[in-house]
């Protein structure tokens, strides 16, 4: 069961929240800087906290991240809704995940369970592809 | 179902595939009418890396009825007549709720996939390589459509399928050179171009109130079609000094929007030296438009085919004050405008369908798009 732990709680006590967002967030630009292997990725939610991460609950994408990524939110500028970031743990486990879907960038697939986030957030669903190619028959010829 | 795929051998042939499943709530699945080539198909055709894979379908312009809904569609029932826009769009993030819909952060399966080629994602797009959102494309049986509520739209009974065709792409994209680019009444406006994308642009530009418009390309064919069905000026550009003629056509001040709507290979200039090293295209039409413009004017640019260019005039585009946007259409906003005009015969765009052919021929349609443009403008395919 995922929990929002490490950083920050927002349902509740959003006052909080918002206080250690911020202060998150500036030590967050400082991870940036530092750059790889232990990034931080972000992407920006257009809805407010509260409903990126109801009851401080991860949402099931995040979740299948549980223990190996650190999570933070904080409010995006502007009225833009809420800048969502996450990053490995150094020498994190990677709970049930195939060496295939990690692949050799996990922040690749951090940044992809971003995207996946959001895209529940602000569509209500994670958009699925039309079967992969190789998932598809051979292509016959037509006779000529 | 049939389809148009690529094939291993890195060519096109018709074959079976699995039918489309709904993948989504919101997901519907429509019936093809009609389905057609596009100028934006043709670099993929080359075979320099597209990133097409064996057994993906193309096609992204089409129009037909819908026979299954996901659970979570308000919009759409089974049996309407739907056009769908080329693009995929999510309708709810921050940059469709601005009405830049292209600019869609939620249209892609792998967002991550865009952003190492332009830096962030961008909306989907029906029958591309898996990069462009991994959606199947419209030159089949049959075809899912993701957002349904938000990217399809019912045609209006008087509108003919080879009409509302075109308000798939063609339409919202020469809509958007000409509101994009600003355009004003009494503007004098040039388009390069004269396919059905800048016939559409020429055509908004008169809708938007322009006073002149004239319209540049290489094949009389295709200028004489704009001249009979846009009422435009045209200029042959293999006869003539472009720039001197548009100075003449806009007493000497230059246009005050110009639009880029040209496609193809045949729309980037590679010397042989550029070949042989490797170096980027040259922009003829870009630095074209960028020369003659006025001063403080607009370009807008439609084709994103040429992914980087070399001796890009930025010179002149400070010097003139010039501002040059670009842009995909954003049909999920002027698709259902569109649709008005074309019931009020404002907007016409049968003509632009010259070539029909049964989707079991498509191999041969697209052969002709690209080998004989002077003749074939779209091909249009009919599944059944
Ligand atoms: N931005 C968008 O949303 C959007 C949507 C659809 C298509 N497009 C793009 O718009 C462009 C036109 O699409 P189309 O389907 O009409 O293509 P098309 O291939 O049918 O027509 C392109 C025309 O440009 C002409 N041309 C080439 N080089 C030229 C030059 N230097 N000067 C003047 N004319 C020149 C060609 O002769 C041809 O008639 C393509 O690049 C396509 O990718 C953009
Ligand atoms: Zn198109
Ligand atoms: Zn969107």
């Amino acid at each position: 069961m995922g929990r929002v732990g490490t950083v920050v709680a927002v349902a509740g006590a959003l006052g909080v929240a918002a206080a250690r967002a911020t202060r998150t967030a500036v030590s967050r630009q400082r991870a940036w800087r530092a750059g790889p292997p232990h990034r931080w990725q972000v992407v920006t939610v257009d809805r407010p906290p509260e409903q990126v991460l109801p009851s401080a609950v991860w949402p099931e994408p995040l979740r299948r991240l549980d223990g190996a990524v650190e999570v933070t939110v904080a409010r995006a500028p502007g009225g833009r809704g809420t800048e969502l970031a996450a990053r490995a743990r150094p020498h994190a486990a990677w709970p049930g995940l195939s060496a295939h879907l990690l692949g050799d960038d996990p922040g690749l697939l951090v940044r992809r369970t971003l995207w996946q986030v959001k895209q529940l957030a602000e569509t209500g669903e994670v958009l699925r592809a039309d079967r992969a190619p190789g998932e598809r028959g051979p292509v016959d010829r037509p006779p000529r | 179902m049939r389809a148009l795929c690529w094939t291993s051998g890195g060519e096109l042939a018709v074959g079976q595939v699995p039918d489309p499943e709904l993948r989504n709530d919101h997901d519907v699945i429509v019936r093809v009418r009609r389905s057609a080539t596009c100028g934006a198909d043709l670099p993929l055709l080359t075979g320099r890396a597209s990133g097409l894979a064996a057994g993906d379908v193309l096609g992204h312009e089409f129009l037909g009825d819908v026979v299954e809904v996901g659970g979570g569609v308000r919009r759409h029932r089974v049996g309407d007549r739907v056009v769908v826009c080329a693009s995929v769009a999510c309708g709810a993030c921050w940059y469709c709720r601005r009405g830049l819909p292209s600019c869609c952060d939620n249209g892609s399966t792998d967002p991550t996939a865009n952003e190492a080629e332009w830096g962030h994602p961008v909306a989907g797009c029906f029958g591309q390589p898996r990069a462009a959102g991994g959606f199947a494309g419209s030159h089949a049986e049959y075809v899912r459509v993701p957002y349904a509520d938000v990217g399809a739209f019912p045609v209006p009974e008087s509108v003919a399928d080879d009409r509302a065709l075109f308000a798939s792409d063609a339409a919202p994209a020469g809509w958007l050179g000409a509101e994009g680019g600003e355009v004003r009444p009494g503007d004098v406006v040039a388009v390069w171009g004269a396919g059905a994308v800048g016939q559409l642009a020429a055509r908004a530009a008169w809708l938007l109130g322009a006073e002149r418009v004239v319209v540049v390309d290489r094949h009389p064919a295709r200028l004489l079609m704009a001249r009979q069905h846009v009422g435009v000026e045209t200029i042959d550009r293999r006869d003539t000094d472009v720039a001197a003629q548009l100075r003449e056509f806009s007493g000497g001040r230059g246009p005050d929007v110009c639009v880029e709507a040209v496609g193809g290979p045949a729309g980037e200039h590679l010397s042989l030296a550029d070949r042989f090293t490797g170096r980027a295209p040259v922009p003829e039409a870009v630095r074209e438009a960028v020369y003659a413009c006025r001063k403080g004017g607009n370009v807008f640019v439609l084709n994103g085919g040429t992914r980087h260019v070399n001796a890009f005039p930025t010179g002149a585009v400070v010097h003139k004050g010039l501002t040059v946007r670009g842009g995909r259409q954003h049909g999920q906003r002027h698709i259902p405008m569109l649709l008005d005009r074309m019931a009020r015969d404002e907007l016409r765009t049968e003509h632009l369908a010259t070539h029909h052919f049964p989707l079991d021929r498509a191999v041969e349609g697209y052969a002709l798009f690209r080998d004989r443009p002077e003749e074939c403008l779209r091909a249009v395919f009919t599944p059944r």
